[in-house]
């Protein structure tokens, strides 16, 4: 019995244990970014002081505001380009039979999880023979290169696994590929579509690599990187409550969405392996 | 596209008529998306294996000459008799970032399959509260890398870090750690970020597995008495096994390129120096432009050879991941 109770308190704290280190940081973050002056050099373990100021720094002062803009319209476009281009090719990966369809899979899943440091002298040079260098064209091109195979991927998974009755009746009809796709697949793929957009909008907000290499004034930074060369007034002197303050206001809404998407986002991880 | 063109579809009954003008409007719909990742990864991985066989410079790009192998290995012989060696292959900092990237993947995949599979058993159990630990351990998953960088940044700053409080107070340390500047814990500081970051993800894709596994075998265990510690050896862990083998490639993959992390965390410490930041560097700090093209080629080949001789000698099957 008591054997019984002591394992129940150990899996208890082992549960804390988990919750604890995966929210403290961000709790951390969070109470900082409520700091100023020299209450931030101050540790606490619990909010004492409350003040604005980093969030009204950030927000009205310097370029943040527009790289949020910048960071919001690239997800954006990136994500409904890729899905428009997904759904068709992941309905001839998952439907049609044909020769060379698990080699493309392959390839697919491959270059997924390309190193993207691999292109990046190729994209560079391709960047700025478009003529698009510093310019949020640049960033929406380039991150063709993973949310794309990475919807594919995803989007024909969860289409493999519906069944072929669904279609049936829409052949018979002699209904085009097209239409079959239009009309029968698109209003039962809502929930996958809402998914894998999700996941592909996070890493196109979340990416850094490109975003560093293909922008190079303020304006047309993506938040990631505007967090990253955040700079005080001297060299020397890190603004960490603005930077704290920058951080919550970009992981707020994603947290806010992982957790009313969270079983979505768990099967849809889970069906595709995404970066993590 | 060839299947596509060669259709003929004249004599064709109507079934397979179906049939062909199915694949032909398969191949139809794929286009697009084919022709995209051709140009926006196809081409540039091209170009950057290129590259690497010129004296490309980043001012000058279209001015490349080819130069073969020089910025892999170059052997010049002095008229004294002595042979210099020269290049990528003979450059100690590559090495040493090639190093360092290897010793980072390896211990940062392995402690996260270890605490990715202690997570995932407790959310696998059933208990009350299971709902808001799933919802915490996607926090780290979802908080952009660079952001979560900054955050322990200032968690381990040497003056005003809540880490060294911490540790200060638990009398685990007697002093400060500058854990970020200082050579010998950059890397554990990177360590534990990227492990808290990505070991929520090799939870849920092992939690995803351990689900796969039929309830009725875990009672014909326990009726037969036999101890938990066996059950999971020789009755969980083979069982999960296809899905772990499919998350640890996802994951070494991916530590492998790492860039943003160290980027932010520990910038210009050559104790953390990857592959993918050496190559960055040379591209477009140093203007050695072919000779980070040489060197991306190089990670782009460590890592295919990584690939195949895992997915071989451990058999993966990446159907099993599901």
């Amino acid at each position: 019995m008591l054997w019984h109770v002591i394992k129940r308190v150990a899996f208890y704290l082992l549960v804390i244990g988990i919750v604890f280190i995966s929210i403290f940081p961000f709790y951390y973050a969070i109470i900082t970014s409520f700091k100023s002056g020299t209450a931030l050099f101050e540790i606490n373990y619990w909010p004492r002081t409350f003040s604005l100021a980093n969030y009204t720094q950030v927000l009205t002062t310097g370029s943040f505001p527009r790289n949020l803009a910048n960071s919001l319209l690239i997800a954006s476009v990136v994500v409904a380009i890729s899905l428009v281009l997904a759904v068709t090719a992941s309905f001839a990966l998952s439907r049609v039979r044909f020769a060379g369809r698990s080699l493309l899979l392959f390839t697919i899943l491959a270059v997924s999880m390309f190193p993207q440091i691999a292109v990046l002298s190729g994209l560079f040079e391709l960047v700025r023979f478009f003529g698009i260098f510093n310019t949020p064209f640049a960033l929406i091109f380039s991150y063709m290169i993973f949310t794309l195979p990475f919807t594919v991927w995803i989007l024909t998974t969860f289409m493999r696994d519906l069944p072929i009755e669904i279609e049936e009746a829409a052949i018979v009809d002699g209904a085009s590929p097209w239409v079959i796709i239009t009309k029968v697949f698109l209003p039962l793929m809502w929930p996958a579509l809402v998914t894998t957009g999700l996941l592909a909008f996070i890493a196109a907000w979340n990416e850094f690599l490109f975003a560093l290499t293909f922008t190079s004034s303020n304006n047309t930074r993506t938040v990631p990187v505007a967090i990253a060369l955040l700079s005080g007034a001297t060299q020397y002197e890190i603004p960490w409550g603005n930077i704290m303050a920058a951080s919550v206001i970009v992981t707020v809404p994603l947290v806010v969405l992982v957790l009313i998407f969270q079983r979505k986002i768990i099967s849809g991880l889970t069906a595709g392996g995404v970066k993590g | 596209m060839a299947i596509a063109e060669t259709v003929d579809d004249a004599e064709q009954s109507a079934g397979s008529d179906l049939f062909r003008q199915r694949i032909r409007s398969a191949w139809l719909f794929l286009t697009p998306m084919l022709v995209v990742l051709a140009i926006v990864a196809g081409w540039p991985l091209l170009r950057s294996i290129y590259f690497s066989f010129t004296n490309a410079s980043l001012t000058n790009i279209n001015a490349a000459q080819w130069i073969g192998f020089e910025n892999y290995l170059s052997i010049t012989t002095l008229k004294s008799g002595r042979v210099i060696y020269d290049g990528l292959l003979v450059d100690p900092l590559w090495w040493k970032s090639v190093w360092n990237t290897v010793r980072f993947s390896v211990v940062s995949v392995i402690s996260e399959t270890i605490i990715g599979m202690m997570v995932a058993l407790v959310l696998n159990a059933e208990f009350r509260g299971r709902g808001i630990v799933r919802a915490a351990i996607l926090v780290p998953w979802a908080i952009p890398t660079i952001v979560s960088a900054k955050m322990w940044a200032w968690m381990l700053n040497d003056q005003f870090g809540i880490i060294n409080d911490i540790l200060l107070n638990l009398g685990l340390i007697s002093q400060k750690i500058a854990w970020t500047a200082n050579p010998d814990t950059a890397m554990l500081a990177v360590l534990m970020v990227d492990i808290w970051k990505t070991t929520p993800f090799m939870a849920l894709l092992i939690l995803a597995g351990l689900q796969m596994i039929p309830g009725d075998i875990y009672e014909a265990a326990k009726i037969d008495g036999v101890h938990p510690v066996k059950v999971f050896f020789r009755v969980t862990l083979p069982l999960v096994r296809p899905a772990l083998m499919v998350a640890i490639i996802f994951r070494m993959l991916d530590a492998l390129r790492i860039f943003d992390l160290i980027y932010v965390l520990t910038a210009n410490n050559a104790q953390t120096k990857t592959m993918s930041v050496f190559a960055r560097e040379n591209l477009f700090d140093f203007d050695k432009f072919a000779y980070g093209s040489a060197a991306s080629t190089m990670l782009f080949l460590i890592l295919t050879v990584i690939t195949v001789v895992y997915i071989i000698v451990g058999k993966v099957n990446f159907e099993g991941g599901r």
